[in-house]
């Protein structure tokens, strides 16, 4: 149970759930899931107040969600991070059998593609506070947007962060039963923050243009 | 490593020692000093506040620092006593009970300590730097977001910061109870305690992340200009409202549940009987649980939300009084005909049951929406919640700690102080506050400063503060009854009590790494099972082998420092931007050290079997 955890693992050998094969990667994977229960109840807060914050009498300040939102970008940037979700998966598909280079590799995707994400993200915050006058402090429109789209963010940038010194620390040592669960939960962590961001789309860009 | 070799480290070898342990049991002794320390602050404060109150139109405290010890006696109380508290009987219990060496992350076991600490000692600090925070421990917007000076910003970080720690803890008792689990403890062999810590640990996962988020949106508004709360800007306060009680709730059951399950276990070690109605007391908990994320807008009757959800929530808050009552009689069912030991746990258990009762009458008298536009803000609110917190939630710790002190520490607290405590704190505590819930129907607001003479509200308030020195003393002689106990000394057996869970069937205190080899259990109160039908033993699950141990570690410590640096950063940099620079720096430090613990390996070691078969660790 202890440094034998630290064996290379190789294609073709078992085991075939590497992340849940100890007591300790159970625990973990487990563990995460609560956690991201809780995540769940934060961005439902989150999404709450900015649905009572959304309306025109919240605006008192700048263009409203109407104006405000381009859905071109908005759908570029759901593209992108819906893909790096997926690519993800091909990256755990390769944990599952113990193929730690083409892991790396799809994971190095993944990140690439949540950098694009991300930059396109400042990009647009940036356009909004320069050219729009909707900034985190014009109105409770603004305060609220900010808060849910920029927590949403800084998960993003938390995740990459992680991610990539997951790869780094492991790039030498490849995949062995004590760092497969790390490698599991951070990309069950990755998936979460996608699929809120479906829900950031959903109501935010899309409810928003139409709705105004 | 066990108390007494512990002893003979030096002192600051035994600090360092619980620096950086990540062992439940002295994280529970961690929890049990650091609640115990707040929880007489927060004694002292309502002693100040009694003190005011005794006489009308008192000048004993002025009325800003009135605000401030009301704020900090309710925060201090709920947040940094009956939480730690209530953690410390967890942490020491609950292991145990399901025959684990450990729980499922010591690592983050000891984070969430330490994140509570610091986050609690930055509240504090607040007394000292100008002033407390003074919007009462609910904060309301606009009273919290407009109230000048640092003390709400001091309330903000220290509750954000020792949130963290209560998340982290809440999502660690789940897994250990789910996955650590001793072969045969199935679901519904748990002993009580173990099922409400479960219960409560899924409402503290669901129910702290809208404080988070709360405490996030007033941190915005007053220390980075946002305007969730401002309505001139097109803010909304009661969204704050809201956010809080959707927390607030759940978190009274957070408080409350676990102390049911305790009593469940020492009525039925007392009455030397199985618990009566075992699943519908699980059921009933579960239930309580799940109703109480139903019923937050109860606290809201009065913001205006309109007869439909005034109606609703007043159903649903009654219908709580229904699982309630289901274990009320049950407890009363298992001592029926059974035989009971008035020991000083079950002297509290047993007033227990009377007092919470008359707080849950109280309860659904205010669930009534239309009558609690007359009740509310008045005494009688206070009245009814100091009677299921102090009457459920203190009477419990009191009664947890006397109950498992062997396990803690490997003494006994003394029975005969214990029982001295118990009286004046028990007369004190309906004298005081009884009568608050007349002085509340006579129309006495809560959270004044001061009152008028001759509105007779004159004798009822200085019945009040005699209550409350009574319960000051009975407090005192409990803490007379821990010193004579530590210097004493007097070791006891592994099973004082004729317990008849786990716990019981190993040593007091337990050696680090709890059982020697796993137990197998037979059922409910295996150990009593095997009293009757065994060898009074746990029949082991296991052969003797090696035992896999965690590493101690100082990371948490480190990363909870980051925060509490960076608290003070961020409360500052309203006055001076250069504070940032503080800010971002403990946020590196905290950053910096959840990276050294992701890649840095740390795999533990192992006992081996030779060692335990000398004895290692056991007394
Ligand atoms: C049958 C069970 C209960 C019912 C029906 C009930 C109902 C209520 C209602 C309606 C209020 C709001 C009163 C107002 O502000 O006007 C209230 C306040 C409160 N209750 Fe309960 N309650 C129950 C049990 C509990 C328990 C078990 C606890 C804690 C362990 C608790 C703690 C509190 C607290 C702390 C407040 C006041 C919060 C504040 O405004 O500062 N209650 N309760
Ligand atoms: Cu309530």
């Amino acid at each position: 149970m202890s440094s034998d955890q630290l064996q290379r693992l190789k294609p073709g050998q078992s085991p075939h759930e590497p992340e849940k094969a100890t007591l300790e990667g159970k625990n973990k994977f487990l563990g995460f899931w609560f956690f991201l229960g809780g995540e769940t109840v934060l961005f439902a807060s989150l999404f709450g107040t900015y649905l009572a914050l959304n309306g025109p009498e919240s605006n008192t300040s700048g263009p409203g969600p109407a104006e405000l939102f381009g859905l071109e970008l908005v759908f570029i940037m759901t593209v992108i991070l819906l893909t790096s979700s997926l690519t993800s998966v091909y990256a755990i598909y390769h944990m599952k059998n113990l193929d730690f280079g083409k892991m790396q590799l799809w994971l190095g995707i993944t990140v690439a593609l949540g950098l694009t994400f991300l930059g396109l993200e400042i990009y647009e915050f940036y356009e909004y506070v320069m050219h729009e006058d909707h900034t985190f402090t014009s109105d409770a429109f603004g305060s609220a947007f900010y808060a849910l789209v920029g927590f949403h963010g800084g998960h993003v940038l938390f995740g990459l962060l992680w991610i990539v010194t997951l790869m780094v620390r492991n790039s030498k040592r490849g995949l062995n039963l004590y760092n497969a669960p790390k490698f599991y939960i951070a990309s069950l962590y990755w998936h979460f923050i996608d699929v809120v961001w479906v829900f950031i789309f959903t109501v935010v860009y899309l409810m928003g243009k139409l709705g105004g | 490593m066990s108390t007494a070799t512990a002893q003979k480290k030096g002192f600051g070898a035994t600090l360092w020692d619980y620096l950086t342990t990540v062992d439940h049991k002295k994280i529970a002794i961690l929890y049990l000093v650091a609640g115990g320390i707040f929880f007489l602050a927060g004694g002292l404060e309502a002693m100040l506040i009694r003190i005011q109150l005794a006489v009308p139109d008192n000048d004993f405290v002025s009325a800003g620092l009135y605000n401030q010890l009301i704020t900090m006696h309710g925060t201090t109380m709920i947040f940094l006593a009956a939480m730690p508290l209530i953690f410390a009987l967890m942490n020491i219990a609950v292991p145990l009970q399901i025959g684990a060496r450990d729980v499922a992350f010591p690592f983050l076991n000891s984070l969430g300590f330490w994140l509570f600490f610091f986050g609690g000692v930055l509240l504090n600090v607040s007394w000292f730097t100008g002033g407390a925070p003074d919007a009462g421990w609910t904060a309301y917007a606009p009273l919290s977001t407009t109230s000048p000076g640092h003390g709400v910003d001091y309330y903000v970080m220290g509750l954000q910061i020792s949130g963290a720690g209560t998340l982290i803890g809440g999502i660690n008792f789940l897994v250990t109870i789910v996955n650590m689990r001793a072969p045969g403890m199935t679901y519904m062999r748990m002993p009580l305690f173990t099922w409400t810590a479960f219960v409560t640990s899924v409402l503290i996962l669901f129910a702290f992340p809208a404080l988070t988020v709360g405490l996030f949106l007033m941190m915005f508004d007053r220390m980075f200009g946002a305007n969730f709360f401002d309505p001139q800007m097109g803010g909304n306060h009661v969204i704050w409202e809201h956010l809080f009680w959707i927390f607030g709730h759940p978190e009274v059951y957070i408080l409350v549940l676990p102390i049911f399950g305790l009593f469940s276990d020492i009525i039925s070690t007392f009455s030397k009987k199985r618990l009566f109605g075992y699943s519908a007391m699980v059921f009933a908990v579960v239930l309580i649980g799940f109703l109480g994320f139903m019923v937050w807008a109860h606290h809201m009757f009065t913001t205006g939300l309109g007869p439909v959800a005034n109606s609703i929530f007043a159903i649903a808050t009654m219908a709580i009084a229904v699982p309630t009552g289901i274990k009320i009689f049950n407890w009363i069912f298992t001592m029926w005909g059974g035989s009971i030991r008035m020991t000083t746990p079950m002297l509290w258990t047993v007033a227990f049951i009377p007092s919470f009762t008359l707080g849950g009458f109280g309860g659904v008298m205010l669930a009534a929406a239309a009558a609690d536009y007359q009740y509310h803000d008045t005494y009688f609110v206070v009245a009814h919640f100091h009677y299921v917190i102090v009457g459920g939630v203190v009477f419990g710790v009191f009664a947890g700690l006397h109950y498992w002190w062997p396990k803690f520490f490997g003494t006994m607290l003394s029975e005969k102080l214990g029982k001295l405590a118990f009286w004046p704190f028990f007369i004190g505590f309906h004298l005081t506050f009884f009568i608050q819930h007349f002085l509340g129907l006579m129309g006495m607001p809560r959270r004044y400063w001061k009152f008028l003479p001759n509105q007779d509200l004159d004798l009822g308030n200085l019945v009040s503060t005699i209550g409350a020195f009574l319960m000051a003393i009975g407090a005192v002689i409990f803490l007379i009854n821990v010193i004579v106990t530590s210097v004493k000394g007097e070791k006891v057996s592994g099973d004082p009590w004729d317990g008849r869970t786990l716990e019981w069937s190993i040593p007091s205190p337990p050696p680090f790494y709890n059982f020697t080899q796993t137990p197998l259990v037979r059922g409910l109160d295996p150990l009593w099972i095997e009293k009757r039908q065994g060898n009074g033993k746990m029949t082991p699950a296991e052969p003797l082998g090696d035992i896999h141990m965690p590493n101690n570690s100082f990371i948490p410590f480190v990363m909870s420092l980051g925060l509490f640096i960076a608290g003070f950063g961020f409360i500052y940099q309203v006055d001076d931007k250069n504070w940032l620079i503080v800010g971002i720096a403990g946020m590196l430090i905290t950053l910096g050290s959840m990276f050294v613990r992701s890649v840095k390996d740390d795999l533990g070691y192992h006992i081996h079997k030779e060692d335990l078969e000398k004895g290692a660790g056991s007394e």
